[in-house]
């Protein structure tokens, strides 16, 4: 090992920072695929039962809230390009810079996990819920006016918490890992030759918004064409 | 060599009797519990897992031992039948997901991948450790499960049984599935980035040790399997908790889609079982047959072909469950195309075997039993992947002795091979090697007679999960019964000598097998960074013919098969300077 040239970001089994990063870089890669598989089950079984039953999945999307989910859309895009403009931040070594972009982008996600709060309140709140005995509300006595299957709707509404939830908790890793690279950038392990540190919380991060772009569509606009909905 | 030196001359001078202060190595180097619960060293982490895995074995054994004796009666010899359904449930899920799957991944992936591409460590240190401990606390909610209470539903969970009408503890195994999935997920990533990134200068993919080969293959269903499966237990465990979810028929769900997104994970998954004791295999069956392996690339590209089209099959296990006609012909013909690449191994090493110079130590005994057995299994697979044979014999006893012996006859044997040939360099000691046949011949007989019976009367109609059966069957189950219990005496024996060993074991030299990979150029047991120079490899990994090892020195004189009792009496690590004749014909 060649003390000469040693950066004391440089982990003890690597031999380099290059190889290093490219590891880093694979392994990060790799979850990323392993995590596409992790919702590849769900969409799958989206797509299964939206095939079976379009009328009611589309029926039940309509009481969906579009507005929310297209501020959250909107937040979490720019979301990424703040993530972005980090890397570039930390590749030139401009830490007020890094600070910054990280912590508008942790605000944003922030932002948008409050709002679907308040989005998950409006639904509880007008019984917009897959349980037995919690389903209920306008939701409910208009499917039955319309003879759409109850059941099937409810079946919607299990995608609906399912996936929006485990995608929330995915975002809410996301904003760990951006809270530990401002700790990171405080504790000065950020230097600009390490700057693929950040590069990996991005990927991740782009993940997590880039499954939200296909959640949005097929659980908020499928049926936003309908007039019967909610009338959000 | 016979030059007088004075004093001190370090070359000639036969090493005085014992009490030199121990080498410096991973085991010595720090000490205590707290050293070992936090290390990040993959060596130790191979031993944490060899250790709480054996557990389980255990665990899983006692289990089986269990449905065994209840079966010796055919109206149930010992437990009620409800308690019949939480045993083999019991014996299921810990041997599949706690004792198979971080089996040689775990333990011996972890303990050699990074010595085997001449690296320091696995590429992430710290994931590696977390992945024990992912397992463990996984690992807990199973034994949680089954201590307090047990599953009843049979290791594979089918809703809407698991969701809505068990009365056991289906929840908190869901969790303990779940949770150790991820382990196996970090446990691949880990492998697949150290294979790619953490290779030592001259390591090049064609020289790759073909254990890697197959670790690197299982690492890839590891990766794009489990996230499946942890998805769909999720669900299901969403479903039985909240009452609200995907797979139930009440709203319109499909049972049928659960054991799709099941079986994508769980088919493949037999292949995280098996694809690594090829690996094992392949390493040893060459290096006691004294030759290179016959077709490297062949076997190499082999498991990577079983872990591609293992993916594509999945629903041979729901031939008879109502999928469409023309899926089953088509899950049909890919079962049967995953033969293939398993045939192309058992030819090329039966290949390598031919005009080997062939030595009977115990790991080649059990490598010898993997091959036997492992083909037998796979042949009676073809028989259940044949639509309609399938339909007489799917879910009978037949399918419980092919999985048996795939699994049991083809990985535990592999993975007792792996422990026994890797023991010196992973201990620093020799074990008993008499004993250590007699153990090997013990399990393989005892296999036999368990499994045999089975497919019998699997054959004859006698369903799996059943604790009641026709009395004409018993004969049958008495045998198998009696096998089973030679099985855990075999079974019991590596326990004794192997423990016995770390005491009064013979100190093994670096390379007492004689073998070439990179992972006998270090000590036994090895330092806590592996390697004291970076390697660097010239040559493949198998040259036998010509007696050299990877980094191109000669191979020490190995164990012929008169002075086979003792390999450790044999010179210690230095080995003789130039590479070695060889008599027997180079073949591949």
């Amino acid at each position: 090992m060649s003390a000469s040239h040693h950066s004391p970001v440089l982990k003890h089994h690597f031999e380099d920072l290059g190889q290093q990063h490219a590891s880093e870089r694979l392994g990060m890669w790799m979850f990323l695929a392993t995590e596409i598989l992790f919702f590849g089950g769900l969409f799958g079984a989206y797509t299964c039962y939206r095939l079976w039953y379009p009328t009611e999945f589309e029926y039940a999307s309509s009481y969906m809230n579009v507005k929310f989910a297209t501020i959250n859309t909107v937040m979490l895009i720019t979301s990424s390009l703040t993530m972005t403009l980090a890397i570039r931040s930390a590749r030139i070594g401009d830490r007020a810079g890094l600070y910054r972009n990280l912590l508008i982008t942790f605000a944003l996600g922030t932002a948008f996990m409050v709002l679907k709060g308040f989005e998950y309140a409006h639904d509880f709140h007008e019984h917009i819920l897959p349980g037995a005995a919690s389903f209920g509300g306008q939701i409910k006595s208009n499917a039955e006016a319309q003879g759409i299957d109850t059941g099937k709707v409810r079946l919607f509404l299990c995608f609906y918490y399912i996936m929006t939830g485990i995608h929330g908790v995915h975002i809410i890793v996301g904003l760990g890992c951006i809270l530990w690279l401002v700790q990171q950038t405080y504790a000065n392990k950020i230097p600009p030759e390490n700057y693929s540190t950040v590069e990996v919380v991005s990927l991740y991060w782009h993940l997590v918004d880039a499954i939200w772009l296909f959640l949005m569509p097929l659980l908020y606009l499928a049926g936003a064409g309908l007039k019967t909905g909610g009338g959000h | 060599m016979s030059i007088a030196v004075p004093h001190g001359g370090p070359v000639a001078a036969p090493p005085p009797p014992e009490p030199t202060p121990a080498e410096p190595n991973y085991l010595n180097h720090s000490y205590g519990i707290w050293s070992w619960l936090t290390t990040v060293d993959h060596k130790r982490i191979g031993i944490l897992y060899l250790v709480s895995i054996s557990v389980f074995f255990v665990v899983g054994g006692l289990a089986a031992g269990l449905v065994r004796l209840n079966l010796l009666s055919y109206n149930s010899a010992l437990l009620t039948e409800d308690a019949y359904n939480r045993a083999f449930t019991a014996h299921g899920v810990v041997m599949l997901f706690f004792f198979l799957i971080p089996a040689v991944p775990g333990v011996l992936g972890n303990f050699f991948i990074p010595m085997m591409v001449g690296a320091k460590d696995m590429a992430f240190p710290k994931l590696n450790l977390a992945s024990w401990y992912v397992f463990m606390a996984g690992a807990a909610f199973g034994v949680w499960a089954i201590l307090t209470g047990g599953i009843d539903t049979g290791w594979t969970l089918y809703p809407p049984y698991s969701s809505r009408s068990s009365q056991s503890n289906v929840v908190p195994g869901v969790i303990g599935v779940f949770i150790s999935g991820f382990s196996s997920i970090m446990t691949g990533l880990n492998i697949m980035v150290t294979v790619h990134k953490m290779r030592c200068p001259g390591m090049t993919w064609g020289r790759m040790p073909l254990f890697v080969w197959s670790l690197y293959a299982t690492s890839l269903i590891q990766l794009l399997g489990t996230p499946v499966v942890a998805i769909t237990v999720l669900l299901l465990g969403v479903e039985r908790v909240a009452g609200i979810g995907i797979f139930d028929p009440s709203i319109g769900g499909d049972p049928l889609l659960f054991q799709h997104l099941f079986w994508f994970y769980s088919h493949p998954a037999v292949y995280i079982m098996i694809l690594p004791g090829m690996g094992v295999v392949s390493e040893i069956i060459t290096c006691f047959s004294r030759k290179n392996i016959f077709g490297y690339h062949a076997v190499a590209w082999s498991s990577m072909g079983i872990a591609v089209v293992g993916f594509l099959l999945w629903a041979h296990h729901m031939f008879v469950a109502g999928i469409s006609f023309y899926a089953a012909m088509l899950f049909s013909f890919l079962s049967m195309l995953v033969a293939v690449p398993s045939a192309i191994k058992v030819f090329n090493w039966t290949g390598t075997l031919y005009r080997g110079s062939i030595t009977f130590q115990a790991p080649m005994l059990f490598t010898l039993g993997f091959l036997v057995l492992f083909t037998i299994g796979g042949l009676t697979g073809l028989f259940l992947a044949t639509l309609g044979t399938d339909i007489h014999l799917h879910d009978t006893y037949f399918v419980v002795a092919h999985f048996h012996f795939v699994m049991v006859g083809g990985m535990v044997l592999a993975y007792m091979a792996g422990i026994h040939f890797w023991w010196p360099k992973m201990t620093g000691r020799m074990y008993s090697d008499w004993w250590s046949r007699v153990a090997a011949s013990i399990i393989i007989v005892g296999f036999f007679l368990t499994f045999i019976p089975q497919f019998i009367i699997g054959y004859h109609g006698m369903p799996r999960r059943y604790p009641n059966y026709p009395a004409e069957f018993q004969v049958y189950n008495v045998m198998s019964t009696a096998g089973a219990s030679i099985l855990g005496l075999g079974y019991l024996l590596p326990a004794f000598y192997l423990t016995l060993s770390l005491f009064y074991g013979k100190k093994a030299p670096a390379n007492p097998w004689s073998a070439t990979g990179l992972e006998w150029q270090t000590p036994s047991p090895p330092t806590v960074h592996n390697f004291d120079h970076k390697p660097v490899v010239v040559c493949g990994p198998y040259e036998y013919a010509i007696g050299v090892d990877q980094m191109g020195r000669g191979l020490p004189e190995p164990p012929g098969p008169g002075e086979a009792q003792d390999p450790a009496s044999r010179s210690g690590p230095t080995p003789p300077p130039g590479p070695q004749q060889k008599e027997t014909e180079v073949v591949g």
